[in-house]
C-alpha cells in the first residue's frame, strides 16, 4: 500500500493522531494478562503482513513527522548523536544496512543504485537525492551514522563488542524513554543497565548480554519493551524533563483517554558485517488509550497488567502517581472475559465489551 | 536451529599452497554476493563424510570487501579426525558445499592505536583478511610471523612482496624466534597484540605480555581446537530422554547431533561458549578441554562444553 504521511506534531499542540490502520498494527506488548521482566527475545524475520514485524526498518504514517521532530531536537541538543571515534565503520555498517533494507522492502519510496563505491541514494518521501563514495566521510553532509539515522525512524544504539562485553560507543537517540546518550556514553551493558530495577536480581540481563554477543550476521532478533507517556512526545529525555515531567501532573479523568499512552519500543538487533558491533534500533510506537480500548482484548488486558503490576515497575516507569486514575478508566473496559493468547488483536474472535 | 545462517556455495579453485596446506575458493550457488565480513571471522564448513556430518571452522582469510568470493586454507592434519583430510582427499572444484555465515570471534578492536600481529603456521588465515581491512583504512599493523621452513611458509611471498615494511618472518628450521620481549617493549602506547598459532605460542604471548604489564584487554587470541579422539562413553540427556553413546572418534556434540538432538553451537572448536551444558549428575572424571569456562567451573563438575571435551567413567547426565 502506498503511505499517507501524517502532517502532525509531537510537541507543542501535539497533533499527533493514529489511523485506523495504526491502531491495528499497534505493536501490544502483552501475550499475556499479567507483565513481568523476561528475556523476551526473538528472531526478526519478518512477521503477519501489514504488521511492525513485517519488514525490517517499519516505515508508518509517522515518518516524516518524526523525522522533523528529530531534526528539531538536534538542532536545540547537537549531543542527541555522538559517535566515538573507533565507530565510523560502525556507521558505514548502518548506512548500508538500512539503505539495503529500505530499498528492497519499500522500492517505491526508497532506491539505492551502486557502481562500486559510488552510491545513490533517494528518498522520496525526505526528497533526498544524493550520491557519495561509500566509506568517504568527506562526501556526505553529516557522519554516515548521523545521515542515515536521520532519515529513519526510531533511535539507534550502536555498541562496540569487545572482550565479552557490549559498550555503548555511538547513538542517535531524540526519541527515547527518559534515558541520555551523553551520559551513557563508552559505558558498557551492566553500567547503563544499572537502574532498572528487578531485573538484575532475576540475572535477567546476564543472560541477555550472552545473547547479544551471540547474535550474528543474517540472524538479527527482537523483542517489545513498553512504558508510559504523558502527551504523544517522542523526546522524553532526561536532558528535557524540566518541560515533559510536569505534564504528568496535568492527566484528569476527563482527559487520560486520549493524553495517556502507552509507549512500546519495539527493540531489533542486527550484527554489523563490517565493524562486528551490534546495533540496537529501538523504535517507538505511541498509542493513546481511547484509541487502544477500541480492541475489545487489549481494553481488557492492559487493566490487568497494570493492575497487577509490581509498584517497582511502576515507579521506575514512571507513572505510579497516576497509576489510580489509570486503573479508573481502563477498568471500564475490563469485564473479566478471559483474553486470547498472544499480542494481536483477534478483532474477528474476541467479543465484544460485555458492560 | 543450531548455528550460525548457512549459505549454500560451489567450490570455484583450489590451489595447493604447500605441502600441507590448500586453498579453496567458495563462490554463492545462486550467483548472489556473498556477505561482507571483518577480518578475522571464521565460516563453519559442512562436509558429508561417508555419511558422517563434519562442522570444521576455518578463518576467511580473503579481502573482507570481495562479496565475490571467499577463501579458506586448510592445513592437512594426518592425524585428526579426518576433517582436513575430507578437504585435501575428497573435495573438487565443482563442488557444492554449505558454509555458515561469518562468525568473528577474533575482532579487531578498533580503538588500537597500533596492531600487532603475532602468527604460528596456519595461524596466519585471520591476519590475512584483517590485514586487508586494515590497508583500506591505512591502519597501522605490524606481523610476526613464526613458519617451520622457507617450504611450508604459506603466504609469506605474498605478505613480503606487498608488505615487506610491515612483515617480519622467522623460520624455526633456521633457528629464528621472535624475541618476543623486546618486541612487546619497543610498541608504542595504545597497541593490541593479537596471537594465532598453536597453544603453546598463544600461552608464551599471553604470559610474556602479561608479565610486561599489558593491559588484558589489549591482548587477543584464537586457537581452534579439533576435538580429540578418547575413549567411548555414555551420556544420558535428561530433556531429551535419550541414552547416547559417544564414539572414540567423534566428540560429544556430534553424538548429540547424530540422535537428532537441537544442540546449539557456533564455533566447534571450544571457544564461543554457545554449546555449554549443565551437567546434572556424573561419576567419573571430565576431560575438559575448552578455552570458554575457567578453572574453577572445570573443577565445579557442573558444566561441560560439548563441542571439544570428553569425560570418563560410569555415568554422565546432561540437562540437554
Amino acid at each position: 500500500m502506498t503511505i499517507q504521511f501524517n502532517d502532525e506534531t509531537f510537541r507543542d499542540d501535539y497533533s499527533f493522531r493514529n489511523s485506523e490502520w495504526a491502531i491495528k498494527r499497534f505493536p501490544f506488548p502483552f501475550h499475556e494478562d499479567s507483565y513481568m521482566y523476561s528475556v523476551n527475545m526473538e528472531q526478526h524475520r519478518g512477521g503477519p503482513a501489514g504488521s511492525v514485524y513485517e519488514k525490517r526498518f517499519d516505515v508508518d504514517e509517522h515518518y516524516l513527522a518524526e523525522m522533523k521532530d528529530r531534526a528539531l531536537v538536534l538542532d536545540q541538543d547537537p549531543l542527541r548523536c555522538q559517535s566515538l571515534p573507533h565507530m565510523t565503520l560502525a556507521g558505514w555498517d548502518l548506512l548500508e544496512l538500512i539503505m539495503e533494507c529500505k530499498s528492497e522492502d519499500y522500492p517505491d519510496l526508497f532506491e539505492l543504485h551502486r557502481n562500486g563505491n559510488t552510491w545513490r541514494w533517494v528518498n522520496k518521501p525526505m526528497g533526498i537525492d544524493d550520491t557519495f563514495t561509500f566509506l568517504d566521510e568527506t562526501t556526505l553532509p553529516y557522519g554516515p551514522m548521523e545521515y542515515i539515522t536521520r532519515q529513519a525512524q526510531g533511535d539507534f544504539a550502536v555498541l562496540d563488542q569487545r572482550d565479552d562485553m557490549l559498550w555503548m560507543d555511538a547513538g542517535m537517540i531524540t526519541t527515547q524513554a527518559d534515558w541520555s546518550l551523553d551520559f551513557d556514553i563508552g559505558m558498557n551493558f551492566f553500567e547503563w543497565h544499572a537502574p532498572v530495577p528487578l531485573a538484575h536480581e532475576k540475572g535477567i540481563f546476564i543472560r541477555a548480554l550472552k545473547f547479544l554477543l551471540n547474535i550474528q550476521q543474517g540472524a538479527p532478533a527482537r523483542r517489545l519493551n513498553w512504558t508510559m507517556t504523558v502527551n504523544p512526545l517522542l523526546d522524553t529525555s532526561p536532558e528535557n524533563y524540566h518541560k515533559w515531567g510536569i505534564q504528568k501532573t496535568e492527566l484528569s479523568p476527563e482527559n487520560i483517554g486520549h493524553k495517556q499512552h502507552l509507549r512500546v519500543e519495539l527493540q531489533t538487533f542486527y550484527r554489523l558485517p563490517r565493524s562486528n558491533a551490534l546495533v540496537f534500533p529501538i523504535r517507538c510506537y505511541l498509542c493513546n488509550f481511547q484509541d487502544m480500548m477500541t480492541m475489545p482484548k487489549w481494553g481488557r488486558r492492559l487493566h490487568r497488567v497494570i493492575r497487577d503490576l509490581p509498584d517497582e515497575l511502576a515507579t521506575y516507569k514512571g507513572f505510579i502517581d497516576n497509576k489510580p486514575m489509570m486503573l479508573d478508566y481502563l477498568s471500564q473496559f475490563d469485564d473479566g472475559q478471559p483474553t486470547s493468547p498472544g499480542i494481536w488483536p483477534d478483532q474477528e474472535t474476541e467479543p465484544p465489551l460485555q458492560k | 536451529m543450531s548455528g550460525a545462517e548457512k549459505i549454500k556455495v560451489k567450490v570455484t579453485e583450489i590451489t595447493p599452497i604447500n605441502e600441507l596446506v590448500t586453498r579453496f575458493r567458495f563462490t554463492q550457488i545462486n550467483g548472489e554476493l556473498l556477505p561482507t565480513f571483518s577480518g578475522g571471522a571464521h565460516t563453519v564448513v559442512e562436509m558429508d563424510d561417508g555419511g558422517i556430518t563434519r562442522l570444521n571452522p576455518y578463518s576467511l582469510m580473503s579481502d573482507p570487501y570481495d562479496q565475490s568470493s571467499y577463501t579458506i586454507s586448510v592445513r592437512r592434519d594426518d592425524e585428526g579426525r579426518g576433517g582436513s583430510l575430507f578437504m585435501h582427499n575428497n573435495v573438487t572444484v565443482g563442488d557444492e558445499m554449505t558454509i555458515s555465515y561469518p562468525v568473528n570471534l577474533f575482532s579487531l578492536d578498533l580503538r588500537a592505536d597500533k596492531h600487532l600481529f603475532i602468527a604460528g603456521g596456519i595461524g596466519i588465515t585471520p591476519f590475512l583478511a584483517q590485514i586487508k581491512q586494515l590497508e583500506r583504512f591505512n591502519g597501522n599493523w605490524e606481523l610476526h610471523y613464526a613458519c617451520r621452513s622457507e617450504a611450508l611458509g604459506s603466504y609469506v611471498n605474498v605478505l613480503t612482496d606487498r608488505h615487506p615494511n610491515e612483515t617480519h618472518i622467522y623460520y624455526d628450521d633456521q633457528s629464528q624466534a621472535i624475541n618476543l620481549v623486546n618486541l612487546l617493549d619497543g610498541q608504542p602506547l595504545g597497541t593490541h597484540v593479537y596471537v594465532c598459532g598453536p597453544k603453546g605460542m598463544i600461552n608464551w604471548v599471553r604470559k610474556t605480555a602479561e608479565d610486561a604489564g599489558w593491559p588484558r584487554d589489549n591482548i587477543h587470541y584464537e586457537e581452534f581446537l579439533a576435538p580429540q579422539p578418547g575413549k567411548p562413553f555414555e551420556v544420558k540427556l535428561a530433556t531429551s530422554n535419550k541414552v547416547i553413546q559417544v564414539g572414540e572418534h567423534e566428540s560429544l556434540l556430534e553424538a548429540m547431533e547424530r540422535e537428532g538432538v537441537d544442540a546449539p553451537y557456533l564455533c566447534r572448536g571450544g571457544a564461543c561458549g554457545q554449546c555449554e551444558t549443565h551437567v546434572i549428575g556424573y561419576d567419573g572424571q571430565f576431560i575438559h578441554r575448552d578455552h570458554w569456562l575457567d578453572d574453577d567451573e572445570h573443577a565445579s563438575g557442573e558444566k561441560i562444553m560439548p563441542c571439544v571435551s570428553r569425560f570418563e567413567g560410569k555415568t554422565l547426565v546432561l540437562d540437554r
